[in-house]
């Protein structure tokens, strides 16, 4: 793999047979018909071959992993491109499929506008929201379409993690299967929850964003100095809008009580996100960010069902079966190669893919392999500190400063501007000085940390510290991020305070409940 | 001697957005000594159709790698790629499958 141009001059010595001979080729399935794709080296499958494997790859995913129950509230997280709409695509299909092999899940969809980030114009921006409203009438299911300047209305506690009994064995699978299968038994219940009307939902204000909230947004992204940072902010609001989009996507599911995500990762994304993510040095959470399922949140799990198809397939399928998507630019479209940590692994895995065929399978069987919860083995601790961005169970450890990252991380906590030069960073401000109301006092809570932006750091994933250095000041950041950043340092202050009023035991009994 | 073709030429998943946001182009390739294959289309294409970041479409005498090629809705792959020899009333079709097209 690493011998590009070693042996091989020529670019790609195929072993497919010389041009042309393609055309008598047949479908290595039917055997019979002129084949239209070729997936894998050599597979060539035609039309309604490629139909049957693409369907039942969808459906194998979701029936090989058991996560999502029958009657269960799903939401597909659709944003106009290929691959998610593929995913909406096949949820309507196989929701209209006769009743033994019906999906059984209860289906909405969500859409981030994204407009204000990437540049578009109001009218541009309209524009794309009647085709996305058509497209969604369409399909039918209800729907919810948020605009990313909603983040900025977020509430804290969408930071947080919220435990969920265990569930997921098989037994409990089969038992909720026959259950609700009994259910659809009696009259008209399975009915009634096709009837719901694809209608806006009328708790999410219709209207477009207010101009002030564009600005607040368009003023975070541009104080981000890097595309890569960009994009991850993105991200998670999807990373800002990254890590925005995450938390408005979540937002949305718990307020209407959706247990599963749906995101339409396809494989060869999830291959170049792997990889992204140890140069971005997210390695810890590599599982969560590119696993099947993913339940950092607790309560509502993203699942990613399209992660066995290849964008090759996703877009000749759209392609061969008319699924409509809407085309949105992004902030990196038309970014060179080499804007973004992003843009350039996306590459040099497509070069690479291009002359070895089996570079993206490689990578995301990898991914598979994957194991949660590196740190609190076992049940990802619920008590355990995780990132305020990523919500991650948190990498890094403080008291293993010995180590060339533990020095890292501590010599990134102590970046922070020294603001008042005699005072101990762990010290509250309001104790220390009545005259010094000018950082964090005045705002929104009583005894903050004198510098702000150490405090938020501190609550950071190895990754997103990184990442937050691309981000000069914290002010322009949603108000949600900010208020819970100040609460828990609030909380672990004050818990700090108790320690030794608190009896030793129950600390320890904590502990071995937990482990 | 080849005699001029008529073909279309459409772009796809943001690659449009290289081609002035236009997604079809109906054109008329001229006459020319050696046969039109999709070698001579892309070069062809960049300096007829191809608005701006050339370097975002066409690397060495390819697309980029990510951009897939569709010649009358089959898969290039099957038909020699860039050695394919193009028939008057074609349809050739470039999806861009890279992130934000």
């Amino acid at each position: 793999m690493c011998q590009v141009g070693e042996e091989f001059g020529e670019p790609a010595p195929e072993e497919l047979p010389p041009p042309r001979s393609g055309r008598e080729l047949k479908c290595m399935k039917c055997k019979d018909v002129l084949p239209v794709v070729v997936i894998r080296a050599g597979d060539a499958f035609c039309r309604d071959c490629f139909k049957v494997f693409y369907v039942h790859k969808f459906r194998a995913v979701l029936g090989k992993n058991r996560l999502i129950f029958p009657g269960e509230k799903v939401l597909l997280a659709w944003s106009g491109g290929p691959s998610s709409s593929s995913m909406v695509w096949q949820v309507l299909e196989g929701l209209s499929r006769d009743s033994a092999k019906r999906l059984r899940f209860v289906p909405g969809v969500v859409y981030i506008d994204e407009g204000a980030v990437c540049g578009q114009s109001p009218e541009d921006r309209a524009k794309t929201l009647a085709e996305v409203k058509l497209i969604l009438q369409t399909v039918g299911f209800p729907w919810h379409i948020v605009a990313l300047e909603e983040v900025f209305s977020l509430p804290p506690s969408v930071l947080r993690y919220f435990a969920q009994e265990p569930v997921g064995t098989k037994g409990a699978y089969k038992v909720a299967v026959d259950s609700f299968l009994q259910q659809q038994h009696a009259p008209a219940q399975g009915e009634e929850q096709q009837s719901q009307p694809g209608t806006q939902d009328p708790q999410s204000p219709a209207g477009p964003p207010t101009a002030a909230q564009t600005e607040a947004l368009s003023r975070l992204f541009n104080s981000v100095k890097t595309l890569t940072a960009k994009e991850e902010l993105l991200q998670t609001l999807r990373s800002p809008a990254l890590l925005c989009r995450t938390h408005l996507i979540l937002h949305v599911a718990r307020t209407h009580g959706y247990s599963k995500v749906m995101t339409g990762d396809s494989c060869t994304r999830l291959a170049i996100k792997l990889m992204t993510s140890l140069a971005l040095g997210r390695g810890a959470f590599l599982a969560w960010d590119t696993g099947f399922s993913d339940e950092r949140h607790g309560d509502v799990v993203v699942v990613r069902p399209m992660r066995d198809h290849t964008l090759k397939e996703v877009a000749f399928y759209n392609r061969l079966f008319g699924v409509p998507s809407v085309f949105t630019p992004a902030i990196d479209t038309k970014a060179s190669e080499k804007a973004s940590i992003h843009r350039l692994m996306e590459a040099f895995m497509l070069r690479l893919q291009a002359q070895f065929p089996s570079t993206v399978s490689t990578v995301y069987r990898t991914s598979e392999k994957l194991v949660k919860a590196p740190r609190d083995s076992g049940a990802a601790g619920p008590q355990g500190p995780r990132c305020l961005l990523c919500m991650c169970t948190l990498d890094i450890d403080t008291a293993d400063s010995a180590t060339a990252f533990g020095a890292q991380t501590s010599h990134l906590s102590q970046m922070q501007p020294p603001t008042p030069p005699a005072e101990t960073p762990t010290v509250p401000c309001c104790s220390a000085g009545v005259g010094r109301a000018q950082s964090c006092c005045q705002g929104a809570g009583p005894c903050g940390r004198k510098d702000p932006r150490g405090h938020v750091i501190e609550q950071l994933c190895y990754g997103c510290r990184v990442n937050m250095k691309d981000l000069p000041s914290l002010d322009p950041l949603p108000p949600y991020i900010l208020a819970e950043a100040q609460l828990r340092s609030q909380r672990a202050w004050v818990s700090q305070e108790i320690q030794e009023y608190l009896i030793e035991d129950s600390d320890d009994e904590v502990h071995t409940s937990e482990s | 001697m080849a005699a001029p073709l008529s073909v279309e030429v459409e772009f796809g998943g943001g690659a449009e957005l290289l081609f002035d946001g236009v997604k079809k182009h109906q054109v008329t390739l001229p006459g020319q000594e050696e046969p039109w294959d999709i070698r001579n289309l892309l070069v062809w294409i960049k300096k007829n159709l191809l608005k701006e970041r050339p370097e975002l479409f066409i690397q060495g005498d390819s697309v980029r790698p990510g951009i897939l090629v569709l010649i009358n809705d089959a898969d290039w792959e099957l038909l020699g790629e860039l050695d394919y020899q193009l028939q008057d009333q074609d349809s050739v079709l470039f999806i861009s499958t890279l992130h934000g097209g």
